[in-house]
């Protein structure tokens, strides 16, 4: 498979060489005639968004054009909003940072295209409260593009009115579950809501919303631009495009890279991270999609594509595309039990199994470090596991869940020698 | 009307429901904690959680909207594991003390424990432990065995109207937490029989009583005039606690604090023989010789030289049987209106809450005159602040500004405002214009003054102009404070033409000119101008009357007597024996039937049902019990009296305490120097 050349790269200053404002912008294609995009019609943007097959890139991978033409098309009586989910906090993905940082201007044209295409005259960009940076970026970028008359009441003389809001979180995890995210922006405590009703019917302030992930809002007018076809060339059929990857851990180059979707993993790792410390034979496993997705260990790695269906068939997920990446010096166990430490922190405490599952599953998890625990036990730990999952309000059950799923599933004797391990030194203390 | 499966059972149900009731109305039995029926739905605990057909995970059907075709299985695998779970967790960090926790036997985590729980533990590592919370002397907590359903949060936000119990942080470690602030709503007790488990207990409850030992008794609450329905639970003689019943047209299913915590003041201060007063002192005495000493007394007495005052508490029967005895006495010198409300028995509806307290949930204007409902009735304002977060109802208020648990519209103190309104001059009377179904309350505050009457006639008038009484809606309420006036004022318990009110007896005593009097647990009047008459007080607690009493005849409290009883609107209900009255005291009518017999008037009724005849003889009202009965609306209103400009005062000082028994209750008092003197007691580690 050939790499993606440097011309279909959506995200031309992922690395920040250039001007992030709004002169760099513009001279990248940024803001080129959005009047003539908005001029297309809110039909036929969603038109085109579907036909693209472009799929969220926030973690679930729901079509974003089908999830566009959800919001309810003339409604005097409620405003409409598009909410950007940039609350980026999934440990091992980084890429919404990159984009905010040095490309702040895609993301709000997109917002201009998204919000149009959904009939809402009003944009909240809910950022990390860590990322202040970044934050201080996007404030920026609003202000030049208001001032050059590119959001305002006739956004790029669109005759649109449109603005865009920044507003920083405090540092939950919870709140980049969509419903947590609104509440929290409503000043409310960040615990996700009962669905239905979904957001596109009763969201932010109770008016349709749509919240929506930043990659997804800031490739859609490049991809009106440069058309589905173009879009279409790059994945398999049903997950088309590029995507950022998150690349870090035991890798030579870390790095955040975009690339086409459908990449293999082994390709993708060695052409961009400059390979596996140690070499593709030290692989121990990969974390492919962010930390709440399964690991894959290393044989199934060796032929892994990277996309949405090939990694759910193989008992994973894409996730955020942020790839994890451990070499045989790991201590799978203790890396799990970190994981679960993370979970277990972030939980709101709002639903019964996830308040106290995943306190539970990271306690059994430290005495799986040690092995201070019975073989047996792995089996409780992998039921407890199946108790929280799908029994939640919010998928943050299921995603502490997964980690530890994928530990036993591929690791389980491991998790049984360091048992042994233990029992063998106490009695030799003994 | 979707039709839906429940367990290859077709049923077809109303609307807007959520399976969890569906399933309900199926007779498919569905575990819960977090939901509850008067409550939003938080979906939370995830006990609930059933199978629907092509959905890819198990939902909350406490949750989810019932929707057409929609297949639910409640009996799975699937399901039977998903509440296994459930419950598993909900118990690894639950404490294993139900010997020692007040909820035994009545917890809904116990129960369902049995029923869906593991037979054993799985947990081995450390429990949770969640350090105690302070709630106000009302509320015991044990934070430890929460389960954060946050049914308490839920019913303080939403039906209390105060937002002083929420849940901090978050995961493992939420709590729920006052921030060591006593909950202060008079509506506090209800957060224990909301809590499913034992974390929020009763205080002056604690460690009293096993469920099991308690005999329930149904009954109807006499705090107030809401006529709330509730269960006395007794051991032995004791009552040990009051709990509410459900009546959807009445108090729902929520009691007030003064009706649930009430229970030690029946304990103490109690008149449980007769006494009479022998050179100026009281001493016991048998009731025969109380009853010589008065009819000594009485003896050569006319008619017009005696008098009667009926309390706040008393049943009907008693202050039927009262009346009849001051009758063939010759006397008609009665009357129920201890405060000097200025109300009419003539016409029915003239002293009723009209609109009925559901028909507050169809109001949409009301208001408010010389009334503080937060106090005076509190389940009333409870179906106003329902009322009012509908957004439906606008409420203005004439009178004290007090913080009624929602907004209004202040629009003056007193009278002038009044007239205001009635000649449209207020802005507040646009509303009332606009409105198609408005109401006005008049408090006690507006009518137990001098120009109650002028207060009242305006009231009419106002009735009249805005047509607050139309077709299929009447909107005159009188909000009343004694849960006896209203079955008083239907057994015309006013004096006769040429009878003496209160006021007037109390006036006449000072002068001499009435010679006795006859107190039937009347307490909130001026006892001291009553010093040098012959005083029989009929009663139940050592209270301001038996003070002044010559004789003292020991009766019996709302617990210890089959009673009648009618509401601020009307309705007629029966109160139950609950526990035996103490010592020598006897149920109240059959003291004043032993009594006339005594004086060679003997009464004609033997028996409770010939009594209770007599009352139907002598208002239908009666017949009809849990109905409101009829009331014929009359809109003539008299000019003559003169009214007044001083701004209306509240009728009740001090919720905790308006009545003998709250007075006698060291739980309304521990209240009272919380709530009302503002004597925080929390122990908030930087308080001294």
């Amino acid at each position: 498979m050939q790499m993606l050349e440097d011309k279909d790269r959506i995200f031309t200053n992922l690395y920040g060489q250039h001007d992030w404002g709004i002169k760099g912008a513009q001279k990248r294609g940024i803001w080129d005639n959005t009047k003539g995009l908005v001029a297309l019609g809110r039909e036929e943007i969603v038109n085109r968004m579907k036909d693209s097959g472009l799929r969220g890139r926030g973690g679930a991978g729901f079509p974003a054009g089908i999830k566009w033409s959800f919001m309810p098309k003339e409604d005097p009586s409620r405003p409409s909003y598009l909410v950007v989910n940039a609350d980026e906090s999934e440990p091992g993905s980084c890429k919404d940072r990159e984009i905010m940082r040095n490309d702040p201007h895609r993301l709000i044209e997109g917002c201009l295209i998204a919000g149009f295409a959904m009939g809402a005259h009003t944009a909240y960009i809910y950022i990390r409260g860590e990322y202040y940076l970044e934050s201080t970026r996007l404030e920026a970028a609003v202000e030049e593009a208001r001032a050059a008359g590119l959001l305002g009441k006739d956004a790029c003389g669109s005759g649109w009115a449109f603005d865009v809001h920044v507003h920083r979180g405090a540092g939950a995890y919870i709140c980049g579950e969509e419903t947590a995210l609104l509440e929290s922006l409503e000043g409310k405590k960040g615990q996700p809501r009962l669905k239905p009703p979904f957001p596109a019917a009763c969201g932010l302030y109770g008016c349709p919303t749509t919240v929506t992930n930043v990659e997804t809002v800031a490739v859609s007018p490049t991809i009106l631009r440069r058309g589905a076809d173009w879009w279409k060339q790059f994945g398999r059929e049903n997950n088309t495009g590029t995507k950022i990857f998150s690349i870090s851990g035991h890798v030579n180059r870390p790095c955040n890279v975009e690339e086409a979707m459908s990449i293999p993993l082994r390709e993708l790792i060695e052409k961009h991270a400059g390979g596996v410390r140690g070499g593709w034979d030290n692989l121990l496993a990969v974390i492919p999609g962010g930390s709440s997705v399964p690991m894959l260990p290393k044989h199934v790695c060796d032929t892994m594509t990277m996309d949405f269906d090939a990694l759910r068939e193989a008992g994973s997920g894409l996730g955020t595309a942020a790839v994890i990446v451990m070499d045989k010096s790991t201590d799978v166990i203790e890396a799990i039990c970190r994981l679960s430490h993370f979970y277990q922190h972030e939980s709101c405490g709002q639903c019964t199994p996830c308040r106290e599952g995943t306190g539970w599953m990271f306690r059994l998890m430290q005495r799986m470090v040690r092995g201070e625990a019975d073989v047996d036990e792995i089996d409780m730990l992998w039921d407890v596991t199946k108790q929280v999952e799908g029994h939640t309000i919010c998928a943050l059950g299921d995603a502490a869940a997964w980690p530890i799923q994928g530990l036993i599933r591929n690791f389980r004797p491991e998790m049984e020698k360091r048992i042994e391990a233990y029992k063998q030194a106490r009695r030799a203390a003994e | 009307m979707p039709k839906l499966t429940i367990d290859g059972k077709e049923i077809e149900v109303a609307n807007g429901l959520t399976v969890l009731q569906a399933c309900e109305l199926a007779g498919a039995e569905i575990p819960r904690f977090c939901y509850h029926e008067r409550l939003s739905v938080a979906g939370n605990c995830r006990m609930c959680l059933v199978e629907m057909e092509r959905a890819p995970k198990p939902i909350a059907s406490c949750a989810m909207p019932v929707g057409e075709g929609m297949v639910i299985k409640t009996d799975t695998d699937l399901v039977k594991k998903a509440r296994k779970g459930v419950m598993e967790f909900l118990l690894i960090n639950h404490p294993l003390d139900c010997p020692i926790c007040d909820q035994g036997g009545e917890c809904d985590l116990q129960d369902q424990a049995m029923a869906f729980g593991l037979d054993h533990g799985r947990y081995k590592e450390n429990k949770r432990a969640v350090k105690e919370k302070y709630m106000g002397p009302l509320i015991k907590t044990i934070m430890t065995r929460c389960i954060q359903c946050t049914r308490c949060v839920r019913f303080s936000t939403e039906v209390a109207g105060i937002e002083e119990v929420g849940l901090l942080h978050r995961g493992e470690k939420v709590e729920i937490t006052t921030l060591e602030k006593a909950v202060n709503s008079e509506l506090s007790g209800n957060l224990v029989d909301v809590c499913p488990v034992g974390a929020l207990t009763s205080k002056p409850y604690a460690f009293n009583a096993r469920p099991w030992e308690l005999k329930k008794v149904n009954s109807i609450d006499v705090m107030d005039a809401v006529g709330s329905n509730i269960r006395i639970d007794v051991r032995g003689r004791e009552v040990l606690r009051v709990l509410p019943r459900i009546h959807e047209d009445v108090n729902e299913e929520w009691i007030t604090d003064k009706t649930r915590y009430i229970t030690d003041g029946l304990k103490r201060q109690r008149l449980d023989r007769p006494y009479v007063r022998v050179d100026g002192k009281l001493r016991a005495a048998s009731w025969d010789e109380a009853f010589a000493m008065i009819k000594d007394k009485l003896a050569g007495l006319k008619g017009s030289e005696i008098s009667a005052v009926a309390g706040d508490l008393c049943d009907a029967e008693s202050m039927l049987a009262l009346k009849d005895l001051m009758a063939n006495l010759g006397s008609e010198n009665i009357d129920c209106r201890q405060d000097g409300a200025k109300l009419d028995a003539s016409s029915r509806a003239d002293y009723l809450f009209n609109s009925s307290i559901a028909g507050i949930e169809e109001a949409d204007a009301v208001l408010l005159v010389g009334s503080n409902p937060r106090w005076e009735a509190a389940l009333i304002n409870t179906r106003l602040r329902k009322r009012f977060l509908t957004g439906a109802l606008k409420v203005g208020v004439i009178g004290e500004a007090v913080d009624l648990t929602y907004d209004y519209d202040y629009l003056g103190a007193g009278p002038d405002t009044l007239k205001d309104v009635a000649e449209g001059k207020n802005a507040f009377a646009k509303v009332l214009e606009g409105a198609k179904k408005p109401m006005i309350i008049l408090g006690m505050g507006a009518l137990a003054r001098k120009d109650g009457a002028a207060v009242f006639a305006l009231a009419k008038k106002i009735s009249k102009k805005f047509d607050l009484v139309h077709e299929g809606w009447n909107g005159f309420n009188v909000l009343h404070t004694a849960a006896s006036r209203v079955a008083a004022l239907d057994l015309g318990f006013v004096p006769g033409k040429k009878g003496l009110d209160v006021e007037a007896t109390l006036a006449a005593a000072e002068k001499g000119k009435i010679k006795a009097v006859y107190l039937l647990g009347a307490d909130e009047l001026d006892v001291a101008k009553l010093k040098d008459t012959f005083v029989v007080y009929q009663g139940h607690h050592g209270d301001k009357g038996a003070s002044v009493a010559d004789v003292i005849l020991p009766g019996a409290a709302y617990t210890e007597k089959n009673g009648t009883y009618v509401n601020t609107e009307g309705r007629v209900q029966l109160g139950r024996l609950a526990a035996f009255p103490p010592g020598e005291a006897r149920e109240d009518w059959t003291i004043i039937r032993a009594l006339s017999e005594q004086l060679g008037e003997a009464l004609p009724y033997d028996n409770l049902g010939q009594l209770r005849q007599r009352l139907i003889e002598v208002n239908p009202v009666f017949a009809a019990v849990d109905q409101i009965g009829q009331s014929d609306w009359n809109d003539t209103a008299s000019d003559k009296e003169e009214i007044g400009s001083d701004p209306f005062v509240l009728a009740i000082e001090n919720f905790y305490m308006t009545d003998p028994i709250s007075r006698s209750s060291e739980t309304m008092s521990a209240c009272t120097e919380q709530f009302v003197l503002g004597k925080e007691q929390g122990a908030t580690g930087t308080n001294g």
